[in-house]
């Protein structure tokens, strides 16, 4: 694949106005698939999970799944949609090994949501409100694997295996209108945009919303506006972008091939085109043609979908915060300046946060333990930091710091024996003795050998050379195996330094 | 000892009930004489001897042992190939589907057999139901046993020749602008289309979703509401199945053969299907029918049905296009034959033409190709959009018709059944043969054919078609048990006792079984 | 008389997968034209205030509860496969990209 003649970025954006399109595919997390009882889980033995109906088999019927239409519901309300009245299935109908039936059971000119909005904040704090034209169910195809050829992609492969255990797995697919006016920002916006989707489903609980996983796909529509021009341009969708970073980096890719195309005299072919990750890339599919007529037409199988009001209502209800509101009320709780709170955002960690606050913490040590020693830890391990521990834990342990019974670093010791599975933090204390000794009378015994071992540290010490006490603080430090407050050690050293004649010998 | 064969399900079910014949008997003597005559016949694409005997014989077993069974259990039944069964191929009469066997049972198989049904085997049929004659059927034609240079009828010509050639007490078929009424009237036989969602659709390979009803095939009225009270009811694998509670159709058949069952009945004659174009014999019978109805205290009103007219052109732009994407399934992956093409790389789209190309027949290619014109872009309006206004249109005929009579009646089909090759190379004239069947499938109705007489110019059986209202199939069942006992009595004897006696085909003396 | 033409029954057959003779496409412009000048009737009544019936019994909200049904072994989901590789159906090469 060979990489395309690129424009200068702000040239292109000198020359061009960028308009966009998205259309993202969430996989909801439902128990089984959607026209079928056959169990939605990822990562089982190929064809385990099929049944006549997701295999297409002659006489395999569908029947919808309820918890499908309520997901989808709740998602476009939370999208800010009307939900339809009156909403039905139809058949898109196309050949393709991984799609059972040759048609993908969708909908057409009836969506279950539409007209709806989201408005999303960039990092420089710019609003856009993207316009969302329809949210609508779908079931998902089987999964190809290319075998033989150079790289395992479709292109010269001899042949293809087929898994349809993902085959009917709903899907909700949002599409947005066009978003015009995106400008320099337009690739920021098509992560902030899909982020915020991932957000919302996972703040609903509708899906498991792991992009890695597939859970969220991303198909980035791109075209290019001469300056001064009102007609549009030819569009590129890109299909299939899995990561935010990679839907931010296709968009400006898109942006700076189809410039340096426009400019050198090209057009552009109205077509998909791949994402290629290792390679930063975008490159040619399949040209739009006459095989895209789908013949849409109603499913006879299924029967129209008409959610009462009452019902739509009573979804309504159920629906959590929109995360960006919450993102704002709980950065003016918990005080965060703005690089503070981004810390967390970007760390996935709110949840995690809110919930070691909830059970006591101050926000501020929470903020510090989980964006810090945590989230390191868990980087280590190659896991997420919400999967390595629990908030109540972690809350735990800040208040052990807070009562004084941890220092910092002990609580660090502390955390690696939690998250080693060794108990509660309290329980880790007792079990590895990790608690600061805070009995003066151990520490006296401690200072006032290290100050008769070190006669010429007490003569500085009494000579009103106050800095010297640093040599003895070590020592008793060391001596207590660092369970001391080192604090109170120094206030004693200068104390017993002070009347250590007499009582030292 | 009685001929068991002759016997109808009815007769059957006591005799097995007071033990006077054990269903292994019964279920031998119909292998045996599918042995005998089906090679002419050609009723079955597959028979399930060793099977059926075995099940006869767990049947047996647990009559003796005193379980409490259906009224049907023991007794054999042909199923029509259309359906999917777990033991048997499922091909729906094509090529394309040669020897598979679905690794699941259809929900109206499974309910026969949980009924305590034997299942003899898998009946011939036009490729997925497409035709009227099961000319198109990939594997041969049936053939009429009044003339086997004649159709049976179709898509159902198998089920419908097995019970009237007394191969079968009791088959199965599946209607979708006629497939099981057209086949009864053309042998001398029943069947019932029930209301659209009556019967499960769920293992029926599809041809026209919104059109497909499966049914019962048989001899007698009351054995097709027995049979019909065994598949009926919801099934939750398919979604369009009517979830109402449904009364006993047996109970419903034996209340129209009590005196006086057609009194004050009244009975609308659809102006529309009657007269020009159809078969004098078959306006004869028909005209006698409805004197005989009239004499036995039935109201006879006629009634039009302005928007029938418009059915044939409505189901042949519906069914196309509902078929062509039902079929698209059909891509020799995940079932059925593989095909090659024969030159040219072997990518997965040329495979997939070359095997549809190859698997498929011409009337299948045909509807297919038709369908998808219907539903592309720029012709759906005029078209498939089109079609489903007419079905709204014929739908208030219906209405319109019921508010002023009980049920309707015609003839069940415009002619006797023709010779085959008549119609093969016209496919107007071929789709011209439904125009009595098929607005009871686009409204969704309940319709029963049953016989009506032998046109006198050909000697050819001439069958009724009772409509009743959506959901009304009971009333079906009570009329047309009055109507048949009627016109025997009439008679004399049942039509069927007028057929042909078959003689053995010469396979059977030299490898029983086989067929 | 319609115009169904050779090209479009070319351009059907192709959205239908089906891999057509030059005769069979000639025969099917001949018949496809005779059939559709005869179903194009439908228009005459299907005014735009009839509305249209895809179903012909009126039900809504048929819904299936969100619980684990048993699927089928893997052998039996493979046992039609005309090829196959381990547990995976096999396909010759897609050079037509979705
Ligand atoms: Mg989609
Ligand atoms: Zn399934």
């Amino acid at each position: 694949m060979k990489k395309a003649e690129l424009m200068d970025y702000d040239k292109a954006l000198e020359l061009f106005e960028p308009v966009l399109g998205f259309e993202v595919h969430v996989e909801l997390n439902t128990k089984t698939k959607m026209f079928c009882g056959c169990a939605n889980e990822f990562g089982q033995g190929a064809n385990t999970n099929t049944c006549p109906t997701c295999l297409g088999l002659p006489g395999g019927l569908p029947q919808v799944n309820a918890q499908a239409i309520e997901s989808s519901i709740r998602l476009g309300l939370a999208l800010g949609c009307e939900i339809a009245e009156y909403s039905r299935f139809a058949r898109k109908n196309y050949f393709y090994p991984d799609t059972a039936k040759n048609f993908q059971t969708s909908q057409y000119d009836e969506p279950i949501a539409f007209n709806g909005q989201l408005t999303i904040e960039l990092e420089s704090g710019r609003l856009v409100t993207v316009d969302i034209e329809r949210a609508h169910m779908e079931d998902d195809a089987g999964k190809l694997t290319h075998v033989g050829g150079a790289t395992g992609r479709i292109q010269g492969a001899d042949y293809s295996l087929v898994d349809y255990n993902r085959g009917g797995v709903p899907l909700v697919e949002i599409v947005t209108q066009m978003i015009e006016g995106g400008e320099a920002d337009s690739p920021e916006i098509g992560r902030t945009y899909v982020a915020a989707i991932r957000e919302i489903v996972k703040a609903l609980g509708v899906s498991n919303a792991r992009m890695e996983e597939g859970n969220v796909r991303c198909d980035a529509n791109v075209s290019l506006r001469p300056r001064g021009s009102n007609i549009l341009g030819t569009r590129t969708e890109t299909k299939n972008v899995n990561s935010l970073r990679s839907v931010e980096k296709a968009v400006r890719y898109e942006i700076q091939r189809q410039a340096a195309l426009l400019q050198a005299g090209g057009t552009i072919t109205q077509e998909t085109r791949h994402w290629h990750e290792d390679t930063g890339i975008t490159s040619a599919g399949r040209p739009k043609s006459d095989a895209d007529d789908y013949r849409y037409f109603p499913e006879p199988d299924l029967v129209p979908v008409a959610p009462s009001r009452e019902w739509v209502e009573e979804l309504r209800a159920t629906l959590p915060e929109p995360p960006a509101a919450r993102r704002k009320r709980l950065q003016a709780d918990w005080g965060f300046a703005d690089l503070e709170f981004q810390d967390v955002v970007n760390s996935d960690l709110m949840d995690a946060v809110e919930a070691t606050i909830a059970a006591g913490a101050s926000a501020q040590a929470a903020r510090k333990w989980w964006t810090g020693e945590v989230a390191r830890l868990a980087n280590v391990a190659g896991v997420s930091a919400d999967s390595l521990v629990q908030p109540d834990q972690v809350a735990a342990l800040i208040e052990l710091v807070v009562a004084g019974t941890l220092t910092d670093r002990l609580a660090r010791q502390v955390l690696e024996g939690v998250i080693n599975g060794e108990g509660t933090p309290l329980e880790v204390v007792e079990f590895r003795g990790l608690a600061v000794v805070s009995d003066d009378g151990a520490l006296i015994v401690a200072i006032d050998e290290a100050l008769a071992a070190q006669p010429d540290v007490l003569a500085k010490i009494r000579d009103g050379k106050v800095q010297a006490a640093g040599a003895v603080i070590g020592a008793v430090m060391k001596a207590m195996r660092g369970q001391a407050d080192a604090a109170r050690v120094r206030e004693l050293v200068l104390e017993r330094a002070g009347s250590a004649d007499g009582s030292a010998e | 000892m009685t001929n068991v064969t002759k016997l109808t399900a009815a007769e059957l079910s006591e005799l097995l009930t007071d033990r006077s014949v054990s269903s292994v008997e019964v279920t031998r003597a119909h292998l045996d004489h599918i042995a005998a005559i089906d090679t002419d016949v050609h009723a079955f694409l597959h028979v399930a001897r060793d099977a059926a005997l075995a099940t006869a014989a767990r049947i047996d077993a647990r009559r003796a042992a005193g379980d409490e069974l259906g009224p049907l259990a023991g007794i054999p039944i042909a199923i029509k190939d259309v359906l999917a069964t777990l033991d048997m191929p499922s091909t729906a009469g094509s090529k394309i589907l040669e020897g598979w066997i679905p690794p699941y049972d259809a929900t109206v198989v499974k309910r026969v057999r949980d009924a305590g049904l034997i299942p003899l085997g898998k009946t011939n049929m036009d490729e997925f139901a497409m035709g009227s004659s099961t000319e198109f059927s990939a594997y041969g034609p049936t053939h009429n046993p009044w003339d086997f240079d004649r159709i049976p009828g179709g898509s159902g010509g198998g089920s419908a020749a097995a019970v009237s050639s007394f191969q079968a007490p009791l088959a199965l078929g599946s209607d979708t602008g006629g497939s099981i009424r057209q086949p009864a009237a053309v042998t001398g036989s029943v069947g019932v289309k029930p209301t659209y969602g009556g019967v499960s659709r769920y293992g029926s390979i599809a041809l026209a979703s919104s059109l497909d009803q499966v049914g019962p095939v048989t001899r007698t009225v009351l054995d097709a509401a027995l049979l019909h009270d065994v598949i009926g009811g919801h099934d939750p694998l398919d979604s369009t199945s009517l979830t109402d509670s449904w009364p006993s159709m047996a109970a419903a058949a034996r209340a129209g053969l009590a005196d006086g069952a057609l009194k004050g009945v009244r009975v609308g004659v659809i102006k529309e299907l009657n007269g020009d174009g159809f078969q004098a014999g078959v306006s004869q019978r028909f005209t006698e029918t409805l004197a005989l109805l009239s004499a036995a205290g039935a109201e006879i009103v006629e009634v039009s049905a302005p928007n029938f007219e418009y059915a044939i052109a409505a189901y042949y732009l519906i069914l196309p296009a509902e078929a062509s994407s039902n079929l698209a399934r059909f891509d020799s992956v995940r079932f059925g034959i593989r095909v090659n093409p024969d030159e040219g790389p072997l990518t997965s789209e040329r495979v997939m033409a070359a095997t549809r190309d190859a698997g498929f027949g011409p009337e299948v290619k045909r509807r297919i190709i038709l369908g998808t014109y219907a539903l592309s872009a720029g012709y759906y309006d005029a078209y498939y959009g089109s079609a489903q206004k007419v079905r709204t249109l014929i739908q208030r005929d219906f209405e319109a018709a019921f508010t002023k009579v009980d049920v309707l009646v015609s003839p069940s089909a415009p002619t006797t059944a023709f010779k085959f090759g008549e119609k093969m190379s016209d496919p107007m004239a071929m789709y011209l043969n439904d125009v009595t069947t098929i607005p009871a499938n686009l409204a969704g109705v309940p319709g029963m054919s049953l016989p009506m007489g032998l046109a006198p110019e050909d000697g050819l059986p001439v069958g009724l078609q009772i409509m009743a209202p959506a959901k009304q199939d009971a009333r079906l069942y009570q009329v047309g048990a009055a109507i048949e006992a009627m016109l025997e009595a009439s008679w004399g004897h049942t039509l069927l006792s007028q057929a042909p006696e078959l003689a053995p085909n010469d396979m059977f003396t030299s490898t029983e079984g086989a067929v | 008389m319609s115009e169904i033409t050779a090209e479009q029954v070319a351009h059907l057959a192709n959205l239908a997968r089906i891999d057509l003779s030059a005769e069979e496409i000639d025969r099917l412009t001949t018949e496809l034209g005779q059939i559709v000048d005869s179903v194009a009737k439908v228009a005459e009544v299907a005014t735009p205030d009839v509305p249209a019936t895809s179903h012909p019994m009126p039900l809504t909200n048929v819904f299936r509860a969100d619980v684990v049904v048993p699927s089928l072994t893997v052998e039996q989901a493979l046992s039609g496969a005309p090829d196959r590789d381990g547990d995976k159906f096999r396909v010759p090469a897609i050079l037509d990209e979705e």
